[in-house]
Parts: C-alpha cells; sequence; structure tokens
C-alpha cells in the first residue's frame, strides 16, 4: 500500500488513477498510523509552499515523514511535494521546509514566461533504476514558478532546460523528488511511476 | 526545450460535446470520455472542458465527466463554464481536473482570480478573454458568450489578471471564432507582449498553415481548436509532424505504449 499525504493539496485524483492502471493500490491519508504501515509515501502538491509546509507541521505530519524517510522508506515528492523536501522556500516571504535534502526553492528566472507549464524534455544526469526503459530527452508535463536551486549535484538525475537548468528528477537514497507530474505525463510519466514501483519492490 | 501545446476543446452539454459556429447553431458531436481518449493518443497534449450550459441541474453530469476523464487519459485538462466562486473551483480540480479557466465571473469578480491563485496556486487559475475589435482598432472583453461588451481594454485586462495571479491566459478572438480563416495573430501578438505568462490562442483554426502561424516564438505558446479536430479535418498527430517538420517545438508521443 502506498500512503498519499493528503493535505488538502488540488488534483489528487490524477494521481490515484495512475497508481491504479500500474495496479499500484494507494490510500489518500493524513494518518500517521497508514502511512508508518504503507510500503512507500507519495507527497504530492499543486499550491502554496507556505500553506503546505503549516499543514505538515502543525498536523505532526512533518515529523512522521522524517522518522520514515530515516528508517529507509521510499517517499516520493511531486512538483510542491518535491520542494518541501528542501531546506527554505522564498516563496513569498522566507519558509524553512523539511530539509531532507539540502537546497532552496527560489522564484525561477524571468527572462522566460513563469509559471513553467507544459511539455519539456528530460536530460540525463546520471544512471538510476528510475530512469529504466525511458528515452532521452523523453516529454514530461511541468508546471511551476518556483524551481530548486543551490541542490547537490550528485542528487540530479535528470533536469529540463527552462531559463537554465531546471531540476526534474532528484534522488538522495530513499528519497526521489520529481518536479514534473508523471501522473500528467502520459505514457512516459506512467513508466517513471513504474519504475518507482519497482524501487519500492 | 519547452514544446509548443495542441489543446483539442470540447464543449460540454448535458453530458455530450457539441460544437457551435460563433457561440451558435449548436451540434451535438461526441461521446467526451471516447473523445478524450482519442485526442490522448492522437498526440493532444492537453485538453480543454468548457460546461456550456453550466446549469444547476447539469452540474453533476458534468463534474461525473471530469472524473471519467481524468481517469481515462494521464494528460493535463482545464475546465471551464460555470465557475464563479472558490467551491466551484475545489469541486473540479478535486475530480481531476488540473487548471480551471473562468472568464465572465473574473470580469464580474476579479478578486476571485486572486482568491483562487492564493488556494489553488497560479498554475491552474487559467483567465479566458473573449476579445472584439472595436472601432477604434482596440480590442474589448465581451463577457457571457460573447454577448455582453464589458468595454474593458482586452490588453489591460490581461495584465490585471496576471498582477491578480492567473497563470495562463487563453485569448478567444470572436470575429475569427468558428470562421477557418486562422487564428487572430495580431490580437494575440499583442495580449503576448503585455503579459510574462503562457498564452493560448483560441478561434478561427481551419488549416494546419494556422496552428503554425500562431505558434511562432513571439505569439502563443498553445493553440485551442474544436471544429476541425472533431470533425476529423485536421488529426492532432498529422499537425504535430507538420509543425515539426517546420521548426515548431512539439511533443512527440511515445510510440511504446506503457503496458
Amino acid at each position: 500500500m502506498i500512503a498519499i499525504v493528503d493535505y488538502g493539496a488540488g488534483n489528487i485524483k490524477s494521481l490515484q488513477f495512475a497508481l491504479k492502471k500500474l495496479n499500484m493500490h494507494s490510500c489518500v491519508t493524513t494518518d500517521a498510523t497508514q502511512i508508518r504501515n504503507s510500503d512507500a509515501i507519495i507527497l504530492p502538491g499543486v499550491g502554496a509552499f507556505k500553506d503546505a509546509i503549516n499543514e505538515l507541521q502543525q498536523s505532526g505530519l512533518a515529523t512522521t515523514l522524517k522518522e520514515e524517510v530515516s528508517n529507509g522508506k521510499k517517499l516520493l515528492g511531486i512538483c510542491l511535494g518535491m520542494q518541501l523536501f528542501y531546506e527554505n522556500s522564498y516563496e513569498d516571504g522566507v519558509w524553512e521546509g523539511l530539509g531532507l535534502l539540502k537546497g532552496n526553492v527560489k522564484k525561477m528566472n524571468d527572462t522566460v514566461k513563469v509559471p513553467h507549464m507544459g511539455w519539456n524534455t528530460l536530460t540525463k544526469h546520471r544512471n538510476s533504476p528510475l530512469l529504466k526503459d525511458t528515452v532521452e530527452e523523453e516529454y514530461v508535463y511541468f508546471v511551476h514558478s518556483y524551481a530548486v536551486q543551490d541542490y547537490q549535484q550528485n542528487t540530479l538525475v535528470s533536469s529540463t532546460n527552462y531559463g537554465g537548468i531546471v531540476p526534474a528528477i532528484v534522488q538522495q537514497d530513499n528519497v526521489i523528488g520529481m518536479q514534473f507530474h508523471p501522473e500528467k505525463s502520459g505514457e512516459a510519466g506512467l513508466q517513471l511511476l513504474r519504475n518507482f514501483k519497482e524501487l519500492i519492490g | 526545450m519547452l514544446a509548443k501545446r495542441i489543446i483539442p476543446c470540447l464543449d460540454v452539454d448535458k453530458g455530450r460535446v457539441v460544437k457551435g459556429k460563433k457561440f451558435q447553431n449548436i451540434q451535438d458531436v461526441a461521446d467526451p470520455v471516447s473523445l478524450a481518449k482519442k485526442y490522448n493518443e492522437d498526440g493532444a497534449d492537453e485538453l480543454v472542458f468548457y460546461d456550456i450550459t453550466a446549469s444547476n441541474e447539469t452540474r453533476n453530469i458534468f463534474i461525473d465527466v471530469v472524473e471519467q476523464v481524468a481517469a481515462e487519459v494521464a494528460i493535463p485538462f482545464t475546465v471551464g463554464g460555470g465557475i464563479r466562486a472558490i467551491d466551484d473551483f475545489h469541486k473540479v480540480l478535486r475530480a481531476g481536473a488540473d487548471k480551471v479557466s473562468i472568464n465572465s465571473a473574473a470580469v464580474d469578480n476579479p478578486r476571485l482570480i486572486q482568491e483562487a491563485a492564493w488556494k489553488f496556486g497560479s498554475q491552474c487559475v487559467v483567465l479566458s478573454i473573449d476579445a472584439k475589435e472595436n472601432k477604434d482598432g482596440n480590442w474589448t472583453v465581451y463577457t457571457n458568450g460573447g454577448r455582453i461588451d464589458t468595454g474593458l481594454d482586452a490588453l489591460e485586462w490581461a495584465k490585471r489578471g496576471e498582477e491578480l495571479g492567473a497563470g495562463e491566459i487563453v485569448i478567444n478572438a470572436i470575429d475569427t471564432d468558428g470562421e477557418k480563416n486562422g487564428y487572430n495573430l495580431s490580437l494575440t501578438k499583442a495580449i503576448a507582449q503585455s503579459v510574462n505568462i503562457p498564452i493560448v490562442a483560441s478561434g478561427g483554426a481551419g488549416k494546419l498553415e494556422h496552428f503554425q502561424d500562431v505558434l511562432q516564438p513571439d505569439v502563443a505558446d498553445a493553440a485551442l481548436a474544436a471544429s476541425v479536430f472533431h470533425y476529423n479535418e485536421i488529426s492532432v498527430s498529422q499537425l504535430k509532424q507538420l509543425l515539426a517538420e517546420n521548426g515548431v517545438p512539439v511533443r512527440k508521443r511515445r510510440v511504446t505504449p506503457w503496458n
């Protein structure tokens, strides 16, 4: 069972449908016990960083997530869910994130249109089982106005280019982030989710 | 490289996709879910669903359609029509929509853009603008399906929408809509120059070249069309191939199915 953490953020339904297509059982939950008993956790997300981190802190789920990660459980963050992994976000103020990964979340370069919206290509930085059966320059769907900066190079699996290099897939041990929406990225996205499934075992 | 997007638009009335010309002469066309699947298979990058009746009686049918589409296709889609309050945003997003398009309601209450952007994020707030050229050669905003002239300047309204937090603008040229003589390039370009958020051009697609013209670097980021796709005059896959051959960056759909 995969626990999808529900902290009031947007479109979780599409993620559930995508997992269902891949025969991955999931539940949408805010219950710490259910999260502890899960095989893996997905932190989804659209919306504001501040609201999301406040909700996770106040409900105590931030602590649960950190404990589960230190126990070795796989955690996948999608879009804002990935951004929450980092130390600080500068979205409408300065907000402390979960601090699972080193780096900060900052407004994207406005020499390009923001939000970065649409299908963009993935460039591989290192080999990872997450990229199994994907092709070079795979198109995935992005929609975000903030991006991760000051990250550790060795965590970068894939990037995209939009006014500069934008981290697209990051991984540090059992913590995995995808800045785009795999559940909305057609067959390419489903393949990436299937690779996540295989990582869980 | 960020790809230019091709977006079939589906007008939904009591659970069926319909297509009218200039907001009139509405004809029954197809089942929204099977059409969505077909467009996805053809390589459409996104879809738009408008609830054109948007009455209380038919609202639940429409929400069901949204949920069924989300279950069947793994590409983003926008929902519009009948969105007047934050709660309406909440319902369609919960049903599986990715973006919500507002038009008349935003003109009546611009704060709706701001509240929705705060609550759900700018990325899901699409400001849809119906514009028509006035006698002075400027474009004014129309509401209620092109029936009411608000007197608002379309370029000013686009800027205001961006400031309030809209994440994307759909610009629909009332004069060219349904005529199949091409998008209104000057209007689309003017809007694109006024703001720094993505622009979706709408109204007037009839030939492959029309898409190519409107997807040039300084015009639109995406092109929306309905009847040319619904009546099989242009297939999305054929269109994207032509665009690619002519140097427009488009997403190539994976040939190997995920299963």
